[in-house]
């Protein structure tokens, strides 16, 4: 069956307007069990220790390198002006802190706690588990979305002040080896010209960048049809669309933060 | 009791389930059979409200399960249900006793202590021991099947409901399984309902037969009567199935 052009875009927007209503409405969801559930502590730490301590090394080892290449980078380029390294701890912490902190450890944890929710959650649809829930008495948004939305928003904020902490270190290793800055110099940099605010505006965006990432996932999983295959779809969807989204949310949460001078 | 009435359940482009009615009785075991793909499972899934009907009633105890609004009120009345789903859907990240106790922690006020005999005695009622540890990966089909059923009667339900119960057996765990079915009405007193492709079995344990065909049911009936029948579409499925009329 062949479909005209205006035919194959309507359906796309239907397609999407019904997606987007169907986010709402679990959203809506989420928040009336939030309120609602017993307290599930033991299954909220399970999930926290899958979605944030799990993804702990990824995140290190992502923000050690590129506060690495950030110092090498910008202490390369003043040498190359001013004959010498300049406020080099200033500029790798204020990108860390700033953008790349946040931007980065949100797409490890997309692509591997989100990939991780969504696979997991699809599974369970495509092999009626979800369906069993409702008979044995539990709403799944309650038994299955509160725990992991709770624990994205709890352990992203965290990793994000874990890979700021490691990204800044690994500036001051390339720093004080490759460019001959002293350590003492480097942080007093920092501590001279970067503000709480400075902080504070990478923080913020990492709990609308976390609520992103667990609606993402969580819808995709619960949206699984077609088996392993299905899973599988739905899996590379959520994790393409949750990093799509973390830039693109980037820059508008970025504007809003300014604008309100944070 | 279950008394459905008129129930339609359409999916786009397509009329499954269209206007059926039946009353099923206390005790009963009620088996609903008719080829792939012709609503079985879609039919058990609205009598539990896993699936919205488009029109039509399902009193449960006089409940309408089909016009709940509330969340509350549909969980309150889908606890006289059991569910044994056509693959298990047993928990994958729970072991067996996670798994059978999960019902008794959501549906019932049951203390957390006694939970380890209870589910000891329904697995035993299932024909399993010492299993309480593995996780259903461990687990052969026919054991997932029986953890499953275990599950599923651990919270003591007035109603059974069985989604294709002997798909993907061997003879000797399919005929363990309808022990099984025939036992929990015996012993437990549970009114059951089947749906399933396999006319013999729903022959064998059934009080009354259904055929659902076209999105109505062509023929009901008890198996002897059943066998009888002039329905063009229950003799060929008798042909099908190779059995004969008497």
């Amino acid at each position: 069956m062949k479909f005209s052009f205006t035919e194959k875009v309507g359906h796309e927007f239907l397609g999407l307007a019904q997606a987007l209503g169907g986010a709402a409405l679990m959203i809506k969801s989420v928040a009336f069990w939030l309120f609602r559930a017993r307290f599930e502590g033991g299954e909220i730490a399970k999930q926290a220790v899958k979605i944030g301590v799990d993804s702990f090394t990824v995140t290190a080892l992502t923000s050690f390198f590129t506060g690495m290449v950030l110092a090498l980078q910008m202490g390369q380029s003043t040498k190359n002006l001013f004959n010498e390294p300049l406020y080099v701890g200033t500029m790798v912490a204020f990108s860390m802190l700033k953008e790349l902190g946040p931007v980065l450890t949100s797409i490890v944890v997309a692509g591997r706690a989100g990939a991780v929710v969504t696979a997991e959650i699809g599974t369970m649809q495509v092999t009626e588990q979800i369906d069993a829930l409702y008979t044995l008495g539990t709403n799944p948004t309650r038994y299955l979305l509160v725990p992991r939305y709770i624990a994205f928003i709890i352990t992203l904020p965290l990793l994000t002040v874990f890979a700021d902490f490691i990204g800044v270190l690994g500036g001051c290793i390339v720093g004080v080896v490759k460019l001959g800055v002293p350590s003492s110099v480097y942080f007093d940099d920092i501590f001279t010209y970067l503000e709480m605010t400075d902080f504070m505006h990478g923080f913020l965006k990492t709990y609308v960048f976390a609520f992103m990432i667990a609606t993402v996932s969580c819808y995709k999983g619960l949206n699984t049809r077609g088996g392993a295959e299905g899973v599988g779809k739905s899996t590379t969807e959520a994790v393409v669309l949750s990093m799509v989204l973390v830039m693109v949310l980037d820059y508008f949460i970025s504007a809003f933060l300014v604008a309100v001078g944070i | 009791m279950i008394e459905i009435r008129d129930l339609v359940k359409n999916f786009p482009g397509r009329k499954v389930i269209d206007g059926i009615s039946a009353d099923i009785k206390e005790g009963e075991l009620f088996s609903v059979i008719g080829p792939s793909g012709t609503g079985k499972s879609t039919f058990i899934k609205c009598l539990i409200r896993l699936l919205r009907p488009d029109s039509g009633q399902i009193l449960v105890d006089g409940q309408d399960i089909a016009a709940a609004k509330n969340e509350f009120v549909l969980a309150k009345i889908r606890r006289n249900f059991g569910y044994l789903f056509q693959e298990g859907a047993l928990f994958d990240s729970l072991t067996v006793l996670e798994n059978v106790s999960f019902g008794l922690k959501y549906l019932t006020d049951t203390p957390k202590s006694d939970y380890p005999r209870i589910v000891r005695e329904k697995l035993a009622l299932v024909g399993l021991k010492d299993v309480e540890h593995l996780k259903p990966a461990e687990l052969s089909v026919g054991m997932k099947k029986r953890v499953s059923l275990a599950r599923s009667i651990a919270a003591s339900p007035k109603y059974m409901l069985y989604d294709e119960p002997t798909t993907g057996l061997d003879p000797v765990t399919t005929g363990m399984v309808k022990d099984l079915i025939t036992d929990m009405r015996a012993k437990l007193g549970i009114t059951s309902i089947v749906v399933t492709h396999d006319l013999t079995l729903a022959l064998e344990i059934s009080s009354r037969v259904a055929m659902l065909t076209g999105g109505k049911f062509v023929e009901v009936g008890e198996p002897a009567k059943f066998r009888q029948s002039e329905n063009k579409a229950v003799k060929e499925f008798m042909e099908i199935s190779h059995l004969s009329r008497k």
